[in-house]
């Protein structure tokens, strides 16, 4: 059985999503129910379904000196890091602990490839990469930790975790390993996915898109809104920041079941609640709040919401926010963790934004309606392809 | 900083030129091992390795490998899967179906194409509900997964399978990758020494330039023409007297990993 983690400190964070960029506009437009899905305007026809789009990516200008890494997964990364002056607060670590001493553990599904889906698409006369994307460092699944490394001047370990849509939740696992280990003092932690039509072409062949937008938890839910999102956070050790929320526990485990479902009776997600709790040293009447997984499709829901009722208490709240930000991938697990983080730092839990008419199959555990209530320990579940869960626990400092 | 030790109980290898660890022992010992068929990834059930991506194939043979070395139980392993580039063949037929004809992408390559299919195939292949993770760090992808199976095999105390691997490159991405040929390897890696203990290995952080033992002149050239081929630094002294490699981790860190042989 795993014995309890020393908790680390959350020292910042911030998310930038189609909520608007930074911790405030998300927390405002979770507060009063406002959605950031459009229908599908990014990309080429035809336009399938609903998106969570940032504004202002586009423009987004690269500094001079990291211009090679220009591509909009970057440009979003880049928009991220201005928010809530968490490139200061990275500063202030390396200042602190020394670069080589700062990990970065980012976690993102597919990285940059809409910078490869563009050099396909224009291709020179001799079937080679256009001369302007001729670029190796972009056309690579770890572009996006490569190009922050140079971004943020940090020396120490460096990974990129690709599981799909739990490899921003899974980041922080890593993270408390080499922390525990004493081979980094700080991590920056974190993940980016941007829109490209790899996900919106590839997600649509599996018919998993909603012609509109999603409705998690819905009886008559119809499939995903994908979105893309940049989220970041720094974990520290808690004499470092001892008024700062916590990460408290972390769960991994797989399905064994199949590449594109999840297992229908949810082993791999309790198996990942399990040790989560574990590390925690929690058990599951203790949780105010679980920011769920819920990505409107309905097989994840009913396996989910099926979760929730056998072990969760009925006055703990869950709910999905894939409503407000689409499912933004490898991103998701660290918008969901700022999530949950803000739900204890304002005593709100968000609704279930999208669910006209709930299913049947779900309990008094789930939020519908934002709620204030105090919040000490949120849960964040983020579950993959091939079968890959993570979850997550935070709490309030002690 | 202390040394973090580790012992391996599982090496698993698969080249064009060597189909397994034996045949590198065999070719450091000066013979010439005969060219090794196709990848057979024999833990996959037959429909299963039919449609399989090529990366799958060559992930899953490697830590069979290295899983039948170490007599573990598969269902309760952890692994790490580490690939700079992931499928490139398929990397390569999805962009250019999205060039092409966008809406014929197919469903099959899409779950294919995420970096965790070789995981997904293998714990769903071996029952395994273990953590399952899927790595990537450029030309740096060996030795930052090796030290990710490290700390979850030492900070969990639990046995962690690593299998790091890369195919060639297709299309007009190979210019980019110069990727020109497969190369996978895998490692068992247990906290604790025990009987079916091949070396034990002493990791530490390094951001000088100590000296390691030189790469035999004949694996130089199987080194290159693939990021996981840098693997052969550690593997050679696997397979001979043991010595010190050093590995990057990061732009300006290293891995120095000193090598015990055991068995």
């Amino acid at each position: 059985m795993k014995t309890p983690m020393t908790p680390l400190a959350i020292g910042a964070c911030t998310v930038s999503s189609a909520l608007g960029c930074g911790l405030a506009a998300q927390h405002d437009a979770l507060r009063h129910g406002r959605g950031g899905l459009r229908p599908n305007d990014f990309g080429s026809a035809p336009r399938l379904g609903w998106i969570g789009r940032v504004d202002g990516v586009e423009a987004v200008a690269l500094p001079a000196g990291l211009a090679a890494w220009d591509c909009r997964n970057n440009r979003l990364a880049w928009l991220g890091l201005q928010q809530d002056g968490f490139l200061d607060r990275v500063h202030a670590a390396r200042a602190r602990y020394g670069a080589h001493r700062v990990a970065l553990l980012l976690g993102t599904s597919t990285a940059s490839i809409g910078a490869t889906e563009e050099a396909y698409r224009r291709l020179d006369a001799d079937g080679r990469f256009p001369v302007d994307l001729r670029r190796p460092a972009l056309h690579a699944p770890d572009s996006l930790t490569a190009f922050a490394a140079a971004a943020l001047g940090l020396e120490g370990p460096c990974l990129t975790i690709s599981t799909a849509c739990s490899s921003s939740a899974k980041v922080f696992a890593s993270a408390a390993r080499l922390l525990a280990l004493g081979l980094a003092d700080a991590a920056v932690v974190g993940g980016v996915d941007s829109l490209c039509d790899n996900v919106l072409f590839g997600f649509n062949a599996l018919e998993l898109i909603a012609p509109a937008g999603c409705r998690p938890f819905d009886a008559d839910r119809d499939g995903i809104s994908i979105g893309e999102a940049a989220g970041f956070a720094l974990l520290e050790r808690l004499d470092a920041a001892p008024d700062a929320p916590r990460l408290l526990g972390y769960g991994e485990a797989s399905d064994a079941w199949h590449m594109s479902s999840p297992h229908p009776d949810g082993h791999g997600a309790e198996l990942a609640l399990d040790a989560a709790l574990a590390r925690a040293g929690l058990d599951a009447t203790r949780v105010d709040y679980v920011n769920l997984h819920g990505t409107a499709s309905r097989q994840n829901d009913a396996m989910e919401a099926a979760l929730v009722g056998r072990r969760f208490p009925a006055h703990a709240r869950a709910s999905s926010t894939k409503g407000y930000t689409g499912h933004t991938l490898g991103a998701a697990g660290i918008v969901e963790a700022t999530i949950a983080l803000q739900a204890i730092e304002h005593g709100f839990v968000p609704g279930n934004l999208g669910a006209a008419t709930p299913d049947p199959a779900c309990g008094p555990q789930f939020a519908w309606e934002g709620e204030s209530r105090q919040v000490d320990v949120a849960l964040s579940n983020s579950f993959g392809f091939g079968g890959n869960n993570a979850c997550l626990i935070f709490g309030r400092a002690a | 900083m202390n040394a973090l030790q580790l012992h391996v109980e599982g090496i698993g290898l698969w080249s064009p030129r060597l189909g397994d660890f034996a045949a590198l022992r065999a070719l450091l010992a000066g013979d010439s091992p005969s060219a090794p068929a196709a990848p057979a990834a024999a833990l996959l059930p037959a429909n299963e390795r039919r449609r399989a991506p090529e990366s799958v194939r060559l992930a899953v043979e490697v830590a069979g490998q290295a899983l039948a070395m170490s007599g573990r139980d598969p269902t309760t392993l952890a692994c790490v899967f580490a690939s700079a580039h992931g499928d490139q063949a398929i990397t390569d037929a999805i962009c250019s179906t999205l060039a092409r004809a966008p809406a014929e992408l197919s469903p099959t390559r899409f779950h294919h194409s995420v970096h965790n299919a070789p995981a997904g195939y293998w714990t769903i292949a071996t029952g395994c509900r273990a953590p399952s993770s899927a790595v990537c760090a450029g030309a740096r992808t060996f030795g930052a997964a090796l030290l990710e199976a490290a700390t979850q095999a030492l900070a969990e105390r639990r046995p962690v399978l690593l299998a790091c691997y890369d195919i060639a490159g297709h299309g007009p991405l190979l210019e980019m990758t110069a990727c020109t040929h497969a190369f996978g390897c895998a490692l068992l890696l247990a906290p604790e020494a025990g009987a079916t203990t091949l070396a034990t290995l002493r990791l530490q952080t390094s951001t000088n330039h100590a000296a390691s033992t030189p790469l035999p002149a004949t694996l130089v050239a199987e080194a290159q023409g693939n990021p996981a081929g840098v693997a052969l630094e550690l593997l050679a002294p696997l397979a001979g007297n043991g010595g010190r490699c050093r590995l990057a981790i990061a732009p300006a860190l290293d891995l120095l990993v000193d090598v015990e042989r055991i068995a």
